[in-house]
């Protein structure tokens, strides 16, 4: 009998075209390369002085998601981009797919959306995959079994000339799920909980697997919420083994096999999950039915608490008081009724339907607390539909937040969706540095359920409240 | 890419730990389609005030900086966003090397290809290198050496595969075109 192996294990081998040596890594193929408008150009520009082609045009496909404006008269009806810049880069997108024969979803695109997103909702994202993009939150596709990381431009360039990057194998880091979630603790509080037991460098160099009962239980979605956050604990992927949920999830997707393909592919897929006595480098044990919803207090997504709890007094570590001055919080005090101005709900992390779905559930005929600017943007075009099908965009209207386009948006603050200077925003999204949101932006990560509850209180509080109400 | 043997240069100590890309560089400087000037805005909002103002407290500000080809971080330097904005915007600026006692992987990577060699050293090394700003120090690739004042040094490993790049100035994509055969023979037995 051969030797038990993990998920990670049985997909890198599987796409060894040179194994390592003691002078090389392995070069490693790589069965889809996503794309988009900001870590895209320079690569371009090297096949253009390399006088390359993309080698595999079939495997490559683009959309515009980061720079692209969120509001709709931008988007459709013509009125100019703010950002100079981002206009260019949108444009030079444009003419570099054109130019190099690769399949662009474009600004006005009925399927465009944030890459992380229409990935998985076109069924591009495949179980047994290795999948890069020149993007951290590459982690996210990992929720499907798929080897998914995210790459610098220049490997970018690498990608789109051989098909190929070089690298280096990582180490195994099983993070072990028991038991479930409580009612109000959503996939969000976990993840947010697993990178403070884990820390912000914890995973650097190793691959974590999801297990467990509690990851079982998830939707696809709520799968994809865990693994987006991989990164922010250091790790560059995070995967989760493929079963019915995601096989029912990727059935008749416009890009998923159909037919003898869907039924080979499926008999592929459910050898991948990780061998019974399989061994992982390391691993850790999260009880999933002690944990309550978590908000960061401070300027790495390690830096968090749960929401009824204080912020710890770590008074004398530069970084902790670093993190207090940055966000004008005290050691000490509670989390909760901290002071709310804006509100985000979306990016890679919580822009699918069930979390528009999630935020409508607490803004249902409540209104947006006085002074508060709550901004809600689809994590695409196509979440956009559907949550405009059920009537979500109703609600959020009728409770004062803003509805948009799709795209990135206020989780960086690239396309000028920005938190203002010193104000507190609750978010979504993946990432609470310093000025991520906007220049002096104050970001206090948590899962949409928080995020509306906090909207509607103007401070921030346990969405239990307003569940149970 | 001129190849990396060995140098000399002084040191700028940055002490914090988690020193994020997008403290490198802020979001809004990636736009550029370019790699080049990013230098500039290295940094940015660590370094100027609102009206674009150098902060005179801010240590790439101070006389004593200038010239410094070193930047030694507190631990975990890189961590974050996958943007290889951030190695350009230190090579640009006029780093060749950054030291630390963790490096975040993505950031490695990036800055491995663009001749930024990420070093990691010991703990007790690095509490001397936090407590010596402006050292003088000798960077030896080959030896895979830090030389320290004082007679001290710290060992450090580069990957094999990237050393030999970076000592003979060559990039990795002649390499992996070199493979088209090897490539081409996988993608005809690989699933479609």
């Amino acid at each position: 009998m051969s030797t038990p192996k993990t998920m990670f294990e049985k997909v890198w081998a599987t796409h060894e075209v040179v194994p390592e040596s003691a002078d090389t890594p392995a070069v490693i193929f790589i069965d889809l390369h996503l794309t988009h408008e900001v870590t895209s150009p320079q690569a371009f520009a090297l096949l253009r002085k390399n006088n390359l082609r993309v080698r595999r045009p079939d495997l490559t496909f683009a959309t515009m998601d980061h720079a692209t404006p969120t509001r709709t008269e931008q988007v459709f009806g013509g009125a100019p981009i703010t950002i100079d810049s981002a206009a260019k880069q949108i444009r030079q997108l444009e003419e570099n797919c054109a130019a190099f024969g690769v399949e662009l979803l474009g600004l006005q695109d009925s399927r465009r959306g944030i890459v992380h997103i229409i990935g998985p909702e076109l069924g591009l994202t495949q179980p047994g995959h290795t999948i890069v993009c020149g993007d951290s939150h590459t982690s996210t596709h990992g929720a499907f079994g798929a080897l998914a990381f995210g790459i610098g431009t220049t490997e970018v360039g690498h990608v789109f000339a051989t098909q190929c990057l070089l690298q280096k194998k990582a180490k195994t880091f099983e993070i072990d799920v028991r038991g479930r979630l409580s009612v109000g603790v959503t996939p969000k509080d976990l993840i947010l909980a697993i990178i403070g037991k884990v820390g912000v460098s914890g995973g650097t160099g190793h691959v974590f697997e999801y297990r467990g009962e509690a990851i079982r239980a998830m939707s696809m979605e709520q799968r994809m919420t865990v693994c987006n956050m991989s990164i922010e604990a250091g790790a560059r992927a995070g995967m989760i083994a493929p079963d019915e949920t995601t096989f029912a999830y990727l059935e008749g997707k416009a890009r998923a096999p159909r037919g003898g393909a869907w039924t080979a592919a499926l008999e592929r897929w459910k050898s991948l999950p990780t061998d019974v006595g399989a061994k992982f480098d390391r691993s850790v044990t999260i009880d999933a039915a002690a944990l309550e919803p978590m908000i960061t207090y401070g300027t790495n997504p390690g830096m968090v608490v749960p929401i009824s709890g204080n912020i710890p007094d770590r008074k004398g570590d530069p970084v902790f008081d670093a993190a207090m001055k940055y966000m004008g919080l005290n050691a000490g005090e509670p989390i909760r009724n901290a002071p709310v101005n804006v509100v985000f709900v979306g990016s890679c992390t919580n822009g699918r339907l069930s979390d528009l779905r999630a935020a409508a559930k607490i803004l249902a005929g409540r209104k947006v607390a006085q002074g508060v600017h709550m901004l809600i943007v689809p994590g695409s075009q196509e979440v956009k539909r559907e949550a405009e099908a059920e009537g979500l965009d109703r609600i959020f209207a009728a409770a004062g937040a803003e509805w948009r386009e799709s795209g990135c948006s206020m989780c960086l603050g690239m396309n000028g969706d920005t938190v203002p200077k010193g104000e507190y925003a609750v978010s979504t999204s993946n990432r609470n540095f310093e000025g991520r949101q906007g220049v002096g932006a104050r970001t206090l990560l948590a899962s949409p359920e928080t995020a509306a509850a906090s909207a509607i209180c103007g401070r921030v509080t346990d969405p239990r409240e307003l569940l149970n109400g | 890419m001129d190849p990396i043997k060995k140098f000399r240069s002084r040191t700028v100590v940055m002490p914090s730990t988690n020193i994020d890309t997008d403290q490198i560089i802020p979001g809004r400087f990636l736009t550029t389609t370019t790699k080049e000037g990013l230098g500039l805005q290295l940094f940015a909002d660590w370094r100027y005030d609102a009206a674009g103002q150098p902060k005179p407290d801010f240590i790439l500000n101070k006389p004593e900086a200038a010239g410094c080809q070193i930047l030694v971080a507190g631990r975990n330097i890189g961590c974050g966003s996958s943007r290889e904005h951030a190695p350009w915007a230190l090579c640009d600026y006029g780093f060749r090397a950054v030291i630390s006692t963790e490096i975040a992987d993505i950031f490695r990577n990036n800055s491995l290809k663009n001749g930024l060699l990420p070093i990691v050293v010991d703990q007790a090394s690095h509490d001397w290198l936090l407590a010596h700003p402006g050292a003088e120090l000798e960077i030896d690739l080959e030896a895979q050496q830090v030389r320290l004042p004082e007679g001290r040094s710290a060992s450090f490993t580069i990957e094999p595969f990237a050393r030999y790049c970076l000592l003979n100035g060559v990039d990795e994509l002649g390499f992996l075109l070199s493979k088209d055969s090897d490539i081409a023979r996988y993608e005809a037995r690989r699933p479609a």
